[in-house]
């Protein structure tokens, strides 16, 4: 066996010093910026993606003479309909748009029932055919931010009126559609579909109160609860659930999602108030969104005037 | 250039790069809807990831005996103490206008950021103790110590994340696993040791019988 020695290689075979540091340098920057490009990559791809553009078509005949107008400047519908928090579709904020792009909601109905005269199943058709009105509501979500919306719907009262609640009726309970092949969340989302919410009855025949068909003049945006959602301005965002399929009277206090799924953090009533702290968090102050200092959280989330006589001799620190 | 210190320059700047990406965003309004929640959530997950990975170079030098990681690990450590200090930035100037009485307040009312305090703060320590001269200062065994508290801090740091989520706890799940793993290696591998000491022990009394 022939043991060749290092000696007899040749020397021309050997690569000169000059391209044996060039080829390091180019492996270096090589691995520079291929690694530099797979973190913005890795970056990118966590980070989500850039706000939807949500086309809906426009709603006819909008009547804007309602008196429940804020003159607070408006929130833009770009920065409405990229936050939200719709736990069917993603348990981020930012990914709902993306996530709910394909919710088919034609057709839909609302099936109206329970302690009522009247039991009535309505289509989307007949709820747009109610006369629609535009409201400017504060929004305020328990996480403490809060946005300005121009709503288009009609009061909660008249579909509640059309079915006539029996005497016995004291609460009223909604429920959202659940399509698991749509609506597909995160398995650890941490709370139970079909999400369900209620009100107190008197609380569902306040003027403030509507069903919302719409926002900015146009039908609802999928992710903010299309077709036809709940708005109950002076409570936590959560209480104004979306995607309505069923409402019912009862003559109980409705089981409503979040206080099922945290009973301490959330309760049944869950009106804005800067006096009550959420167990984990203080509840005094809001990042109202598109600013950047925090302001102070009004108590019924500045609608004190016309529902504060609702909850007369009531502790609200006990019934939150 | 050195390996190593081509190395240090990769991770350097691979580590910078969430940083120019906050920064670009920033300044272009790219932030999303809510800039001032990305950001600080951003920086805070940061903070974990490089906490997780400094974490992480003891045992994948026990295990696979890349002893080399050990150079890198004092700038992981910094990057992590930076991420979180420009977390704890983000949350005073922004969500509390820089009032002390405000984040006192919010310290006492929520525990959720008493406990990301505290873990910043057992962060100080490390970071100002992690040069050379610091080292030597100290000796090693008692910077070793020292340095023990990175433990607790990210371990207070995963529950600061899970006290801040409503209800979807995949990601500090997912943090928490990893940590758990991180951890146990090391209660693992010292057992390991300790048997190892004792089976030689044994070993060497029963020689000494027969």
């Amino acid at each position: 066996m022939v043991i060749k020695k290092p000696n007899e290689i040749k020397s021309s075979e050997i690569t000169d010093e000059k391209t044996y540091l060039n080829r390091r340098n180019f492996i270096r920057a090589g691995l520079l910026a291929g690694t530099t490009l797979a973190t913005a990559g890795v970056y990118r791809f966590i980070n989500p993606p850039p706000p939807k553009e949500t086309v809906t078509a426009e709603i006819e005949n909008i009547v804007k003479t309602s008196n429940y107008r804020t003159e607070e400047k408006l929130n833009s519908f770009q920065e409405i309909t990229n936050y939200n928090n719709f736990y069917e579709f993603s348990t981020s904020k930012t990914a709902v748009a993306g996530k709910a792009e394909n919710f088919v909601t034609r057709p839909w109905t609302v099936e109206v029932g329970g302690l009522v005269q009247k039991p009535k199943t309505f289509g989307i058709e007949d709820l747009l055919k109610f006369e629609q009105e535009e409201r400017i509501y504060r929004f305020r979500c328990v996480e403490a931010w809060s946005m300005v919306i121009p709503w288009v719907g009609f009061p909660l009262k008249k579909i509640l009126d059309a079915v006539e609640p029996l005497g016995s009726a004291k609460y009223v309970a909604f429920e959202t559609l659940y399509h698991s092949e749509q609506m597909q969340s995160s398995f650890s989302a941490g709370i139970d579909f079909p999400y369900v919410e209620g009100l107190r009855l008197d609380e569902a025949l306040h003027p403030l109160t509507i069903l919302a068909t719409g926002l900015y003049g146009k039908q609802m945006p999928n992710q903010n609860g299309a077709p036809i959602r709940l708005i109950v301005p002076w409570k936590y965002g959560f209480k104004s659930i979306k995607s309505i399929v069923k409402i019912s009277l009862t003559d109980q206090e409705p089981q409503t999602t979040w206080n099922i799924a945290a009973p301490r953090e959330y309760g049944f009533y869950s009106n804005v108030n800067p006096a009550v702290r959420h167990p984990r968090w203080s509840q005094a102050n809001e990042q109202r969104i598109g600013e950047y200092t925090r302001r102070e959280t009004l108590m019924f989330n500045g609608y004190a005037d016309e529902v504060a006589k609702l909850y007369e001799g009531m502790d609200l620190k006990k019934s939150f | 250039m050195n390996d190593v210190k081509f190395n240090k320059l990769l991770i350097f700047i691979n580590s910078l790069v969430p940083l120019l990406f906050l920064a670009w965003d920033a300044l272009f309004g790219k932030l999303g809807v809510n800039p001032i929640e990305f950001f600080l959530r951003t920086t805070g997950v940061l903070t974990l990831i490089f906490l997780l990975v400094t974490l992480s170079v003891t045992p994948l030098r026990k295990y696979f005996g890349w002893n080399s990681l050990i150079k890198f690990r004092r700038m992981l450590g910094l990057y992590a103490f930076f991420y979180g200090f420009l977390h704890l930035i983000t949350y005073s100037v922004f969500d509390k206008s820089f009032s002390v009485s405000a984040i006192a307040s919010d310290v006492w009312q929520r525990p959720f950021v008493a406990v990301g305090m505290i873990a910043f703060f057992l962060l100080i320590p490390l970071a100002v103790t992690s040069t050379n001269e610091m080292i030597k200062r100290l000796g090693g065994k008692n910077w070793a110590r020292l340095h023990k508290l990175t433990y607790v801090a990210a371990i207070l740091g995963v529950i600061h994340f899970w006290m801040i989520v409503k209800s979807d706890v995949f990601y500090p799940l997912l943090f928490g696993l990893v940590l758990a793993g991180l951890l146990g290696y090391r209660i693992y591998a010292a057992n390991e040791k300790s048997a190892k000491i004792l089976t030689t022990r044994i070993t060497r009394s029963d020689t000494k019988k027969i």
